[in-house]
């Protein structure tokens, strides 16, 4: 078995990261999850959080707003909507998002409101999972 | 015949015209390769985006309940058309290749008897086929403002295209944009977005994945996001294209200019010559006569 698997962050404007790693814990929609090397191949939609990464590198977070990730037998690819490294995350983009599904929310359909909501609810819990505060 | 002052100020305003466009060239060559990188970066994420869609398409194509923008509303009266053209001219025939083919397109629809809806993207566009489509303009997307396309533009023209779907104001959505070869050759292209087609590509890929949520809750999420992820691809092949036309224009621009002060010059030293000529005459048959 394998000790590590090929890890591929992408988003639409740019691949992110493309690395060696052993595990990745994806924030998926219905609960965080952990990928390692063998995983039964899975498709899952993500929520905004936190995505980490190990590997012989190191580690290494980044934070993403939504997307699926794709986990096959030797490889790991998430597909992130918007996608940053943890580290060039900051309050304002942070506000901003939270602005954006705010917004979201009040524009919200009926049926929709419960999602809209929780979209609010999680990107409130990731900016406290990386120490910024939601305004 | 022109006089000699005439030839050296029409010279000197052609000078200063090969100047401009010289420098548009290079500032188009530098943003096309600007906008080639940007194309470039998303092509890991549209291509892995699509053969997933694609996988889940094929599995939950064929049942009755699959999302409408996958099947389709059952009818495909209303055409919306999404024509994306830039916001600048001076790129040769970019703008208007674009806008013939929307206008065959649109012809062609309307003949079928079929109603057309357009939203235009991009200024050049929307000035381009108003005289002739002016009617069926339902909305405008500005994008003046915008420096360099980003994957929230796209979204934002998704979400008002997917907003127009769920109202029921249409029944297949169809972007138009030019798809970018090399710099002197790019292909206006007409591409169905709703309902979504995708060509049969993942015979061999037939990987059986764990779906979570479910699979059509994933493809519920996913098609959405589809519609904004190709109209990102085409806004950025857009850029390219429009950089790539705007370029190879200008260069046939700087060349005809060149070409122009070339014949210019022969035409000023030769009247100069005949003048001094004419001068000379003048002197001789008049110290002749004396």
């Amino acid at each position: 078995m394998a000790d590590t698997m090929q890890f591929d962050l992408v988003s639409p404007e740019r691949r992110l990261a493309s690395l060696e790693v052993a595990q990745v814990q994806i924030p998926g929609a219905d609960g965080d999850m952990t990928a390692m090397p063998d995983h039964a191949p899975t498709i899952t939609t993500l929520r905004p959080g936190v995505l980490s990464v190990s590997g012989p590198a190191g580690s290494e977070d980044y934070v993403v707003t939504g997307g699926f990730a794709e986990i096959g037998g030797g490889n790991t690819t998430v597909l992130a909507e918007c996608a940053y490294a943890k580290a060039d995350m900051t309050q304002d983009i942070l506000d901003q998002l939270i602005a954006e599904a705010k917004s979201a929310h009040e524009a919200a359909s009926a049926q929709a409101l419960d999602d809209a909501a929780k979209l609010v609810a999680d990107m409130v819990a990731m900016g406290e999972q990386i120490g910024l505060s939601a305004s | 015949m022109p006089s000699l002052k005439d030839l050296k100020n029409r010279i000197s305003s052609v000078k200063s015209t090969r100047k401009i466009t010289k420098a548009m060239q290079m500032v188009a060559a530098a943003k096309l390769r600007r906008a080639q990188e940007a194309a470039e970066a998303s092509r890991p994420y549209t291509e892995r985006f699509n053969a997933v869609l694609g996988g889940l398409a094929a599995a939950a194509g064929g049942s009755d309940n699959a999302p409408k923008l996958l099947s389709g509303t059952g009818s495909d009266q209303v055409h919306l058309l999404v024509v994306m053209t830039a916001e600048r001219g001076l790129c040769g025939g970019f703008n208007t290749n674009i806008s013939k083919l929307t206008r065959t397109k649109a012809a062609e629809l309307m003949a079928a008897g079929k109603t057309v809806k357009i939203l235009t993207v991009g200024k050049k566009g929307r000035d381009a086929i108003k005289r002739d489509l002016g009617d069926h303009f339902v909305g405008h997307v500005d994008l003046t403002e915008v420096k360099r396309v980003g994957y929230e533009n796209a979204r934002d023209i998704a979400a008002d295209v997917l907003s127009r779907f769920d109202a029921g104001e249409f029944d297949v959505a169809t972007i138009f944009y030019s798809k970018f070869v090399n710099v002197v050759s790019q292909i206006p292209t007409a591409q169905q977005i709703i309902p979504a087609s995708f060509e049969d590509e993942g015979a061999g890929e037939a990987t059986l994945y764990d779906y979570e949520p479910s699979e059509d809750a994933i493809l519920a999420d996913l098609l959405p996001r589809g519609v904004a992820t190709q109209i990102f691809a085409a806004l950025l092949e857009n850029a390219a294209s429009e950089q790539g036309a705007r370029m190879s224009a200008m260069d046939n621009a700087t060349r005809n200019a060149g070409d122009m002060i070339d014949k210019l010059t022969i035409e000023f030293n030769r009247s100069r010559q005949a003048v001094i000529t004419n001068e000379l005459i003048e002197i001789i048959s008049g110290a002749e006569a004396l």
